[in-house]
C-alpha cells in the first residue's frame, strides 16, 4: 500500500468517524484546510518533474475528491441525524381539536322557493313579485271577490284603516293572486309567472299562523286547458320531491277568481310512521287551482276571449314541511338556533337541475 | 252542512251504498268531511228486560238485577240507578262492550262482592244525551234481545259535506240530491206538496216598505196551534245533524230549512201589533235577538218589525219578543226574500253569524217562495194542527232568467275533458239547466244556481260531473333549446346576499311582518299600524327588521345560546313601500371557548361592519368608496354606530352597537349587542349589458414597495381622514394603504394616538429611484400633515 492509499484510507475512516458537525468540520480543515494534509500534497505538485506530475497529479485530485465528497456525505447524514433528534422533541398533541367553523345556514323557506324558481325556470316560468300591503282591489275585487262576497269573510283578513275618503282600503294581502292581477295588467301574453312570498290570515292555531308563505303560479296564453294545469302541478311535485310516483287526484272546488275550479289532492304513502308524498296510500289536499276566470282577465284589461289560461297556488311552508319533514309551522318563524341549524341549509346547497333541487 | 242517510233518501231514490255516495260526493265537488254512523259504536248494546231487582246485600244505593238480554241465558247485573225496576225494559252492554259515553270498556267483575256480568246504560253512558239521573227505560214493547241502536232508528250514517259558498243549492237535502242524481246515483224524488188552500182572510197586514232589502215577503197565518215538542223522529234528525229541537214549530222551520235551504221564521201572532214590515231599521233601534244578545241596527239594515219595534234581523235572527212559546196559538209564517249583499254586510257589522244568514247571503232560490211555504205550512198543521189564512204576497222576488251561450266544445277547450255534445246536454238537464241546442247552446240557468252565469261555469257543470279523473295532463308549449334565466336583478341580489350571510357563519331566520308598536318606535314609529291585530305584539308593519331578530336573540339566550349569529332577508314596511333588507344581529360570544384562544370575547362594533362590508361587497356595492358616516337611527349607541354611505344622503346600510335603552326594552339589559342593516334597494346596480368578457389581464411587470409610516394625530382625527389624505398624496404611485396598528400610551402623548399605516407603491416601466421613493415620502407626510397629523419619530 503506497503513502497515498494509506493516507486515504486513513482520511476516510476519521471522516466516518466524526461524530458530530463540529467534529467533521475539523477533519475538513485537517485534510483540505489550509494546512490540511491534501492542501499540502496539491502544493507539493509544483516541485514535481512534469512526468511525475504526470503520474501523482491525478491520484492526489483522486483523493481530494473522495474525500470532499465524504465530507459531504458525512455531513449530510449528521444533518439528518439531527434533524430527526430536534422533530423528536417537536411533538404536539395531534388530538387537540381544531377550531370550528362557523356553521351559518339558509332557512328551509328560502331555499325551497330557491328550488321553486330553479324548477319553473325550467318549465318557462319567471319569478314575479308584489307588495305585501295590498289595495282592496288587488286581493278582492280584482279577483271577482266583490264587497259582500261571503268569501271575504273566509280570508280573516288584516286591515288598516281606512284612509279620510274611505276610497282606497288597504290590507295585508291574504293570498299572493294580487301578484296575477298586477302582471296581467303590466304585461301582455304570453304570461308565465311564479309568485312566491309572504301572506298574511288573521288565523293563529298548530297549523295556522298569522304570517305565512304561498307560491301563485299563471299562465295566460292561447288554448291552455285544465290538461295543461295538471301536467304543470304533476311535473313540478315530480320535480320537487324527486319522485315519479307522483299521483294527482283533482276535485271540483271553488274560487271566485276561478272557473272551473279545482282542488288538487296528491296521493300519499307511510313510510317509517310518516306521511311521504308518493304512492296513493291517502290523499292530502296540497293545492288550490282552476282555469282563470273570464271576469279577471277582463278586469285586468285582456279579452277572455283570446287568452285564457290558469292559476294555482300553494303553501310554501307547507311544501318545505312535507319534503323536509318539519312537523311545527310555528318554529319556522320563532328563529331557533336549533331549529335552524337542524333544518337550515348550508350556504353551497344551491339548487340546481344538473344537481337536484333537493339538499 | 250535516244531514243523514235517510234523510237523503228522503229526496233520492238511490241503492247506492253510503261509501259509493261519499266517494261521488267528494268526486263531483262536495267534499266530505266526516261520515259517522252512530249505531256503529252502539253495535254491542242489546235491548234487556229487567226480571228481577233486589237491594244489593252490601251496599243501600245499589240494586242487584236479574236481566234477560235475549241470549237465553239469564243475567246478574249490578246496578246504581234510582229508576231500575223488575219488569222494566232498558239497554244492556254485556263484557267486552266499549262504553262510549265515559270511556270504559266492560268486563265481568264482582261489585261489593257480587258478581256483575254487564252493564244497565243511561243516555249520557250511551252518548245519546247529557241526562244521567237514570238507566234508559224504553217502552214495554221493545223487543229483547234486539241491538238498540237498529231498534231506535240510530243506524243512519250522518255525513258532513264543506259546501262551498257558491253552491247555496246545497245547503239543503234536496240540492245534495240532485247533483247525487245528476252524478247517476239515483233519482231526484220530485217535491210533493200541494197547494193548501185558506180558510179565511190573512188577519194580519204585511208588507214590504224595503224592496232592495227585502224584495218579497210572503206570509201566511195559522190559526189554532199546540206547540209542544216535535215528534221523535224529528227531534232524532235534528239531533243528529247537531241542532237542538225547541218545539214542533220551531223544529219545522229548521227541517224545512235543513230539508230545501229554505230559511223560513215564525211569529207568535199574539205579540204582534199592528201591520208587520219589512223596511229598514231607524237610528239607534234595538232588537233582542234568539241568541239572548241585544243588538244596535242602523239604517243600512234590513228588519221585519210591526208598530211596536223590531221584532227580526231580517233573513238573519229573529227576535225574542214575538218568538213562538208552548203558549202560542196563532201564528205567522214568514217566507221571504232578502238581498244577498244586504244580508252580508248587516251580518258583518253585528259579527252575528245563522244559519239563515248563511243561506241568504249566498243566494236562496227566489222561485222557491211558495213552495216553502206550502211545505212549511202543511209541516206546522201535521204538527202542532191549526187552520191556515189565505197567502199575502208583498212584493215580488227576483225572477230574471238567466240565459247563456255556450258551444259545447268549450268543455274540451278550457276544461281539458272531451265529452260528446248529447252527453253534456244530459248531464245540465239532470241539474235542472234547460237547454236549446243549435250553433250556439242556448242554456237557462235553474233559479237556484245563482252561482252560473257563463260558459265557463257551465264547463264547470259539465266536467265535475262527467269526473275529473278524466283530464289528461297535457305538457305545455315548450320554447325549443335551453331554459333561459328568469330571475330579475332584484332576485339574485337577494340570493347573493342571503348565501354570503349563510357562507360567513350566520343563520337565517324569518321573523314576522308585524312587531308591537312600541319596538318600531326607535325606528321613526311604523307606517303601517293595523286596524285588526290578533294581538299588541304583532300589531305594526315592521319599519326595520331588528326588532324581530333582537326577540329572537333573547329567545335563544333564554334557551342557553352562547354566539347568536341572526339574520333575515325580508321587507321593511315604509309609507312609502316596502324595501328589500338585510338585518343581522351578533350577540353573545364571537366564537366558543376554544384552547387557542382562552376565555370567549364578544363581538364589538366592528365585527358588525366587516360582516355588513363584506355582504355589501358581495352585493356588488363599491365598499372601497364607501364613507362611515354618523347619524346612524336611534337603536344604535350614537358613539359607536354609523352609516356606510355613498356621499352624505346615499346610505346603503347601518351599523354598530345597539344603544343601551333599545337593550333594556328587548331584555338584553347589560349585553354587547350589534348590529346592522343593509338596504338592498339603495345599492346601486351595474347598468346595461357588459357580457361576459373580462379586461384583458395585465400583471405589473416590476414588484410593488411598501413603505411604514407612523403618524401621532389628535385622539378624535378618524382614521378614514387620514387614509384618505394619504391615498390622495399620489394617486399614481400609490395602489394601497392600509392600517396596521392604533396605539394609545407608552411613548404617545396625551390626547393623541399613533396610527400606522402601510403603503404600497407600485412602479410603472421602471424601478423606483431613492430620490423619488423620497419625494413620495414627503408628499405622503406632507398630505398627512394637512390633516393635522406628524410623522412619529
Amino acid at each position: 500500500m503506497s503513502d497515498l492509499d494509506q493516507m486515504s484510507a486513513d482520511l476516510l475512516g476519521r471522516i466516518a468517524g466524526a461524530s458530530d458537525l463540529a467534529a467533521l468540520e475539523s477533519e475538513r480543515v485537517h485534510a483540505l484546510g489550509k494546512q490540511g494534509a491534501i492542501t499540502q500534497l496539491l502544493k507539493s505538485l509544483g516541485g514535481m518533474s512534469p512526468e511525475q506530475r504526470q503520474e501523482e497529479g491525478p491520484r492526489i485530485h483522486g483523493l481530494r475528491e473522495r474525500v470532499t465528497s465524504a465530507i459531504a456525505e458525512r455531513k449530510a447524514a449528521l444533518e439528518a441525524e439531527a434533524l430527526e433528534r430536534r422533530l423528536a422533541t417537536e411533538t404536539l398533541d395531534m388530538t387537540l381539536p381544531a377550531e370550528p367553523r362557523l356553521q351559518g345556514s339558509v332557512h328551509p323557506v328560502s331555499q325551497v322557493m330557491d328550488e321553486l324558481a330553479e324548477i319553473f325556470a325550467d318549465l318557462g316560468f319567471s319569478v314575479a313579485t308584489g307588495p305585501e300591503i295590498e289595495d282592496d282591489w288587488h286581493n278582492f275585487t280584482a279577483l271577482n271577490i266583490p264587497e259582500s262576497h261571503p268569501a271575504r269573510a273566509m280570508h280573516d283578513t288584516f286591515y288598516f284603516p281606512e284612509d279620510e275618503g274611505g276610497e282606497r282600503k288597504m290590507l295585508l294581502r291574504t293570498h299572493t293572486s294580487p301578484v296575477q292581477i298586477r302582471t296581467m295588467v303590466k304585461e301582455k301574453p304570453p304570461i308565465y309567472i311564479i309568485a312566491p312570498g309572504r301572506t298574511y290570515r288573521s288565523d293563529s292555531d298548530a297549523t295556522h299562523t298569522p304570517m305565512f308563505h304561498q307560491v301563485e303560479g299563471l299562465v295566460i296564453d292561447r288554448g291552455i286547458h285544465l290538461g295543461h294545469l295538471k301536467w304543470t302541478l304533476e311535473t313540478f311535485l315530480k320535480a320537487f320531491f324527486e319522485r315519479d310516483d307522483i299521483v294527482l287526484r283533482l276535485r271540483p272546488s271553488y274560487f271566485p277568481f276561478t272557473e272551473p275550479s279545482v282542488e288538487v289532492d296528491v296521493g300519499y304513502s307511510i313510510e317509517k310512521g310518516k306521511r311521504v308524498i308518493g304512492g296513493s296510500e291517502g290523499w292530502m289536499e296540497v293545492l288550490g287551482s282552476g282555469m282563470v276566470h273570464p271576469k279577471v282577465i277582463a278586469a285586468c284589461g285582456l279579452d277572455p276571449e283570446e287568452w285564457q289560461g290558469f292559476a294555482f297556488g300553494c303553501g310554501i311552508d307547507r311544501l318545505a314541511m312535507l319534503k323536509y319533514g318539519m312537523d311545527d309551522l310555528r318554529a319556522f318563524f320563532d328563529g331557533d338556533l336549533r331549529w335552524l341549524r337542524h333544518y337550515g341549509f348550508s350556504a353551497l346547497d344551491v339548487p340546481t337541475l344538473s344537481g337536484g333541487v333537493g339538499a | 252542512m250535516k244531514f243523514t242517510l235517510s234523510w237523503l233518501k228522503d229526496h233520492l231514490d238511490t241503492e247506492a251504498s253510503v261509501e259509493t255516495i261519499v266517494d261521488t260526493l267528494t268526486r263531483i265537488g262536495l267534499e266530505v268531511e266526516s261520515v259517522e254512523n252512530p249505531a256503529e259504536k252502539l253495535a254491542p248494546f242489546t235491548i234487556a228486560h229487567v226480571l228481577t231487582a233486589e237491594r244489593h246485600p252490601q251496599a243501600d244505593k245499589l240494586q242487584v238485577l236479574t236481566v234477560d238480554a235475549g241470549s237465553g241465558e239469564t243475567l246478574q247485573v249490578v246496578c246504581g240507578a234510582p229508576n231500575a225496576r223488575a219488569g222494566m225494559k232498558g239497554v244492556f252492554g254485556p263484557p267486552g262492550a266499549y262504553v262510549p259515553g265515559s270511556d270504559i270498556t266492560l268486563k265481568v267483575a264482582a261489585i261489593r262482592g257480587v258478581e256483575s256480568r254487564g252493564m244497565m246504560c243511561s243516555v249520557r253512558e250511551l252518548q245519546l244525551g247529557e241526562e244521567h239521573d237514570g238507566i234508559i227505560t224504553l217502552p214495554d214493547d221493545a223487543p229483547t234481545g234486539e241491538n238498540y241502536a237498529a231498534w231506535a232508528g240510530l243506524d243512519d250514517p250522518v255525513i258532513d259535506v264543506s259546501v262551498t259558498p257558491n253552491r247555496q243549492d246545497c245547503m239543503g237535502v234536496h240540492g245534495i240530491a240532485r247533483d247525487l242524481a245528476a252524478a247517476g246515483l239515483g233519482t231526484l224524488k220530485p217535491i210533493a206538496v200541494a197547494p193548501i188552500a185558506g180558510a179565511f182572510p190573512c188577519p194580519i197586514e204585511i208588507r214590504t216598505d224595503d224592496p232592495e232589502g227585502c224584495p218579497a215577503f210572503f206570509g201566511r197565518v195559522v190559526r189554532g196551534v199546540r206547540n209542544a215538542a216535535s215528534p221523535d223522529w224529528l227531534q232524532q234528525r235534528l239531533k243528529a245533524v247537531g241542532q237542538r229541537p225547541i218545539s214542533a214549530l220551531v223544529d219545522m222551520t229548521n227541517y224545512v230549512m235543513l230539508s230545501y235551504g229554505r230559511p223560513l221564521h215564525v211569529y207568535d201572532l199574539a205579540k204582534l201589533e199592528g201591520a208587520i214590515v219589512a223596511r229598514k231599521a231607524k237610528p239607534g233601534e234595538e232588537v233582542l235577538a234568539l241568541n239572548g244578545k241585544t243588538y244596535r241596527l242602523d239604517p243600512s239594515m234590513t228588519v221585519i218589525a210591526d208598530d211596536a219595534g223590531v221584532h227580526d234581523i231580517g233573513g238573519i235572527m229573529g227576535g225574542e219578543h214575538s218568538s213562538v212559546t208552548e203558549a202560542t196559538t196563532d201564528i205567522l209564517i214568514e217566507c221571504a226574500y232578502f238581498d244577498p249583499e244586504g244580508i252580508a254586510r248587516t251580518g258583518q257589522k253585528l259579527a252575528l253569524t245563522s244559519d239563515a244568514r248563511s243561506r241568504f247571503e249566498r243566494g236562496v232560490d227566489p222561485a222557491f217562495l211558495d213552495t216553502g211555504l206550502a211545505i212549511a205550512t202543511e209541516m206546522a198543521i201535521a204538527l202542532a194542527g191549526g187552520e191556515p189564512s189565505e197567502i199575502v204576497r208583498a212584493g215580488e222576488p227576483p225572477l230574471g232568467t238567466k240565459i247563456v251561450e255556450y258551444k259545447p266544445d268549450r268543455a274540451k277547450a278550457l276544461g281539458g275533458v272531451d265529452v260528446p255534445a248529447d252527453r253534456q246536454q244530459a248531464i245540465l238537464a239532470r241539474l235542472g239547466f234547460d237547454v236549446t241546442t243549435g250553433a250556439a247552446w242556448r242554456v237557462t240557468v235553474p233559479s237556484w244556481r245563482r252561482d252560473v252565469d257563463g260558459a265557463a261555469d257551465l264547463v264547470e257543470e259539465v266536467i265535475r260531473i262527467e269526473g275529473l279523473d278524466r283530464v289528461e295532463a297535457t305538457p305545455l308549449p315548450r320554447a325549443p333549446g335551453v331554459a333561459r334565466p328568469t330571475a330579475t336583478a332584484e332576485q339574485l341580489l337577494e340570493r347573493k346576499v342571503r348565501r354570503t350571510a349563510a357562507a360567513r357563519g350566520l343563520n337565517e331566520a324569518v321573523t314576522w311582518s308585524f312587531i308591537a308598536e312600541a319596538e318600531a318606535a326607535p325606528f321613526g314609529g311604523s307606517a303601517w299600524v293595523l286596524a285588526n291585530p290578533i294581538s299588541e305584539e304583532l300589531k305594526a308593519m315592521r319599519p326595520s327588521l331588528l326588532p324581530g331578530l333582537l326577540a329572537a336573540a333573547r329567545r335563544n339566550i333564554a334557551r342557553g345560546a352562547d354566539g347568536i349569529r341572526l339574520f333575515e332577508v325580508g321587507r321593511r314596511y315604509l309609507a312609502d313601500g316596502e324595501r328589500p333588507t338585510l338585518a343581522f344581529v351578533l350577540a353573545g360570544d364571537r366564537g366558543p371557548r376554544h384552547w387557542r384562544n382562552g376565555k370567549a370575547a364578544g363581538f364589538d362594533a366592528y365585527d358588525a361592519k366587516a360582516e355588513a362590508l363584506a355582504i355589501l361587497a358581495a352585493a356588488g356595492a363599491p365598499v372601497d368608496n364607501l364613507q362611515a358616516l354618523p347619524g346612524a337611527s336611534g337603536v344604535y349607541h350614537p358613539g359607536r354606530s354609523a352609516r356606510l354611505s355613498l356621499g352624505p344622503k346615499n346610505a346603503l346600510a347601518e351599523f354598530g352597537e345597539l344603544h343601551p335603552a333599545a337593550l333594556k326594552a328587548f331584555d338584553l339589559e347589560g349585553r354587547t349587542v350589534v348590529a346592522a342593516e343593509i338596504f338592498l334597494d339603495a345599492i346601486p346596480q351595474k347598468r346595461g349589458a357588459t357580457g361576459h368578457m373580462r379586461e384583458a389581464y395585465r400583471p405589473p411587470a416590476l414588484q410593488a414597495v411598501k413603505r411604514d409610516f407612523a403618524f401621532l394625530v389628535p385622539l378624535a382625527t378618524q382614521a378614514e381622514t387620514l387614509l384618505r389624505a394619504i391615498r390622495g398624496a399620489d394617486k399614481q404611485a400609490i395602489v394601497g394603504v392600509s392600517l396596521f396598528d392604533v396605539f394609545t400610551g407608552q411613548g404617545v402623548p396625551e390626547g393623541e394616538k399613533s396610527l400606522a399605516v402601510e403603503v404600497i407603491l407600485q412602479p410603472g416601466e421602471k424601478s423606483f429611484t431613492d430620490e423619488e421613493l423620497k419625494a413620495i415620502s414627503e408628499r405622503i407626510v406632507a398630505a398627512a400633515t394637512k390633516v393635522g397629523a406628524r410623522l412619529r419619530d
